[in-house]
């Protein structure tokens, strides 16, 4: 097996590493672990045209940027991405990634000085819809036609003035977070979507019934069932695009741990891929299986939370007891693994800052502990029918509307989508580790649920995996003297050239989803940083899950989606 | 196997915490602390502060100091000069004053001067003067003025039965009416000051407020940016702080039980920490440390 990139070829998502393992109906499988892949992983991916990281970059007028974008969904892509940069000289850059299986192409438009309207791509595009409004809050970017062009990351002001703080570049100057002044919000602005005798809009938040992140619900209703609901995310909006700029590379990995802090080492391999492609640099082996080891635990205990949450709503109290307690082992695990609960300061561009803290040995024997205990509670819960039946069709997503959407991770899996980044475009360990892609058909809370419990079994493979091959590593060239290589640091973390230059997007497979940073360097300089996480785009599904569903159903499906709002807002 | 079989298969898992030290608690990198804070030599207080991204490293008093409040515990510092600055093994980092959170070399406070020292026992017989009647239960409301979501899974540990705050009496309510406690995570967001005033301000009195997480205390690393400030105590006024990027459970619940005045050391607080299984007579030696 090569890597992928390195000749050229594009690799079919059903790969010879990886199969599709459909859970739910059929029984869940346990494949053989791998055998016969070559070290080859720490391959840094080609530097084609003008961005790092994707296949093709293609520029337009801003004018053609909708169409060309709608002609290149019609054949097969799906938008992954859409975002905006101010330039120094007050020209805009539009720019949209679009992922066609094992590629990431970007479409860009630029926008002269003085042009502050483009035709709107969602228009003919809906998946574009929210990132079009998100530009449109922080640029002042008008799409003409959009749907609906409501506030999203900030608060409606009730035809007040509303500051566009226009991330790095905008208003401020480059580089700048500040200069717009402060909002005033309308918290009196309740929009209503469906009319009709007898309806009414509950505002359900921002501040919640129990201890949730901060999202205002705004569910009109009539009584029991819920024809429309709406998020509003911009109560968490901390303006962390404009702050990125700010920022040295060491820093701002610390700061994308902080976007959506219950999957940092997600974001911070994200970014710092994308660091790396435009370094050049090759990660140390040790250092991506570190890396895979972090991640897949981070895994297991969103996947976890996930499962409380349903075990908590349903009313099992022993399962949420039990379940509970198992996160709490996975999280002590991470930090006796990394000293950080949720594997902070680990990774780093380059690599990770250092070995791991236990004897691998110990480590595996842990894992081993851990990972018998959450398997025994969760197969009993699989098949306690007082649970199943609060899950099974509630919260459907139907295929073909995931399909149009794009649906990221488990949301996307549960409702048939065989998407994964970690085998549409491999990297780092992944590379040569095998693992199953879990995909259940039936788009419901339960299909959802039965994507995590096969990826927590399939997350904890993949840390053998990993465990076992840096054990190998280990004894083969440190001996019993230096078992983890403390005294060779490059073993863990390559070092960064400080003339980093270009544009690159980078891409993980995040317990939420695809998780996509763009990363824009001038001489070693962060110029551009913009997360965008499976959250932001997954919530979109979220309102059309309530078809026919009631309020008691609402903790379920809230939980099946697994989001971060953190993540949403920025 | 049925599922109230499964329920007894561990013991019992909750920890001891206060009565007795946790051994996990205290191996956790809870915050930073100062080794050595003789004063910087020509040309190192320059150096010393730009190895913090967030500016937590003080040299203004002419020691070496590390302001909590502002630091993420990412350990730069720690790394770079290990012969100034350690990690703190002990997860009690929280205080009620924020000045207290800027220590030297001896613990708290330690870089404090003596009229700042009497200034934070003032703060504390303050607070525990009016918290008196909330000694035997604490309501706590919880608000997210816009964190990064890793404080919530923390806080929603509390319950889980490693951590069983019900057992010392804090329990988690959805209305602020029936709130005492406010335990506020995040930045404090431009547009989370109304509702977190806004609920801060339907709570009955005495109430407390408290700053969860290095975040909610000074903005961290996201600073004051256009739409986030530098902390909650702008828009509601804290009374303890709890330092931590995020704040490990141990930190919470020594926050929450400083906050009611409930930590053993406290003198006579000792008899009011309700502790169920004690009464009920478990034998301690029926409890297992989760790992």
């Amino acid at each position: 097996m090569t890597a992928a990139g390195g000749s050229g070829e594009a690799r079919p998502p059903e790969g010879d590493a990886n199969r599709v393992l459909g859970v739910g109906a059929s029984a869940a499988r346990r494949r053989a672990p791998e055998t016969g892949s070559d070290a080859s992983g720490g391959v840094a991916l080609p530097v084609v045209g003008r961005v790092a990281g994707t296949t093709s970059v293609v520029t337009v007028d801003g004018s053609d940027l909708a169409a060309t974008l709608a002609q290149r969904v019609g054949a097969g892509a799906r938008v992954a991405a859409m975002l905006a940069t101010a330039r120094a000289d007050g020209s805009t850059t539009l720019l949209a990634v679009l992922a066609r299986s094992a590629h990431l192409d970007v479409v860009e438009s630029h926008l002269e000085p003085g042009r502050s309207a483009y035709p709107s791509v969602a228009r003919l595009v809906p998946p574009a819809a929210w990132y079009e409004r998100e530009i449109h809050d922080l640029f002042g970017l008008v799409p003409e036609g959009h749907p609906r062009l409501d506030p999203l990351v900030l608060p409606q002001t009730g035809g007040a003035h509303t500051p566009r703080p226009g991330g790095p570049g905008g208003s401020g100057g480059p580089g700048s977070s500040g200069g717009c002044g402060s909002f005033a919000p309308d918290t009196a602005a309740l929009p209503a979507d469906v009319v009709g005798e007898g309806m009414f809009t509950i505002p359900y938040g921002p501040v919640r019934s129990g201890v949730f992140e901060t999202i205002e619900y705004l569910i009109e209703t009539f009584g029991e069932d819920i024809p429309s609901i709406r998020p509003r995310v911009h109560h968490k909006h901390r303006g962390l695009d404009g702050r990125f700029g700010e920022l040295g590379a060491d820093e701002a990995v610390l700061l994308a741990e902080r976007v959506e802090g219950v999957a940092s080492v997600a974001h911070a391999m994200a970014f710092s891929q994308a660091v790396e492609h435009l370094a050049g640099v090759v990660v140390p082996r040790p250092a991506e299986l570190l890396r895979v080891v972090h991640a897949e635990l981070e895994r297991v205990a969103n996947h976890l939370d996930s499962i409380v949450r349903h075990c908590e709503g349903a009313g099992q109290a022993v399962a949420y007891a039990r379940l509970s307690t198992h996160k709490e082992r996975v999280m002590r695990l991470r930090s006796r693994l990394g000293g950080h609960r949720f594997g902070r300061g680990v990774v780093v561009p380059g690599g990770v800052t250092a070995p791991p803290r236990i004897p691998i040995a110990a480590l595996l024997a842990d894992v081993e502990r851990v990972e018998r205990a959450v398997a025994s509670d969760i197969g009993a819960l699989m098949v306690t029918p007082s649970f199943l039946d609060r899950l099974r069709k509630t919260g459907p997503v139907p295929h073909d509307v995931a399909a149009a959407h794009g649906a990221l991770g488990p949301v996307g899996r549960g409702s048939g989508l065989v998407s994964d980044v970690r085998v549409e475009r491999p990297y780092g360990a992944y590379r040569s580790l095998g693992f199953d892609v879990a995909v259940a058909q039936d788009g419901d809370a339960l299909g959802r649920q039965h994507v995590r419990v096969a990826e927590i079994s399939q997350a904890f493979h993949l840390v053998h995996q990993a465990l076992d091959e840096l054990a190998r590593d280990e004894l083969r060239s440190h001996g019993e003297r230096d078992p983890v290589g403390a005294g060779d640091p490059l073993r863990w973390r390559a070092l960064l050239p400080a003339t980093a230059t270009g544009t690159a997007v980078a891409s993980v497979e995040a317990p939420q989803g695809e998780l996509l940073y763009l990363v824009e360097m001038a001489a070693g300089r962060l110029v551009r940083v913009k997360p965008r996480s499976a959250s932001f785009h997954n919530l979109v599904l979220f309102p059309g899950a309530f078809q026919g569903d009631i309020f008691t159903d609402f903790v379920f499906i809230e939980a099946s989606f697994g989001l971060s709002f953190a993540g949403v807002a920025g | 196997m049925p599922w109230i079989v499964r329920g007894l298969r561990d013991g019992i898992v909750t920890t001891r915490y206060p009565r007795r030290p946790d051994g996990y608690g205290d191996g956790y990198r809870a915050a930073v602390r100062v080794v050595d804070a003789r004063p910087p030599v020509p040309g190192e207080a320059s150096s010393l502060a730009g190895m913090c991204p967030t500016a937590a490293i003080d040299t203004s008093g002419g020691v070496v100091a590390v302001d909590r409040g502002k630091c993420i515990v990412c350990g730069a510092c720690v790394e770079q000069r290990p012969d100034r600055f350690a990690f703190e093994p002990s997860p009690e980092v929280a205080a009620s004053a924020r000045r207290a959170l800027v220590v030297g070399s001896s613990g708290h406070a330690g870089a404090l001067g003596a009229e700042d020292d009497a200034a934070v026992e003032e703060a504390r017989a303050e607070l525990a003067r009016r918290v008196r009647v909330l000694r035997r239960s604490v309501h706590v409301r919880h608000v997210d003025a816009g964190s990064d979501g890793s404080e919530e899974w923390e806080v929603n540990a509390l319950l889980n039965p490693v951590y069983d705050v019900h057992r010392l009496g804090v329990f988690f309510t959805a209305s602020p009416r029936h709130a005492d406690l406010l335990l506020v995570t995040g930045v404090g967001t431009a547009a989370m000051a109304g509702p977190l005033r806004r609920t801060w301000e339907a709570m009955p009195d005495p109430k407390i407020v408290l700053a969860a997480g290095t975040d909610a205390v000074s903005g961290g690393l996201v600073q004051p940016t256009y739409a986030s400030g530098a902390g909650i105590d702008a828009i509601v006024p804290v009374d303890v702080w709890v330092p931590g990027s995020p704040p490990s459970p141990f930190s919470l619940l020594h926050g929450i039980l400083l906050a009611v005045g409930l930590l053993p050391r406290d003198r006579g607080a000792t008899a009011a920490i309700p502790d169920r299984r004690r009464r009920a007579g478990t034998r301690a030696s029926g409890r297992t440390a989760v790992r």
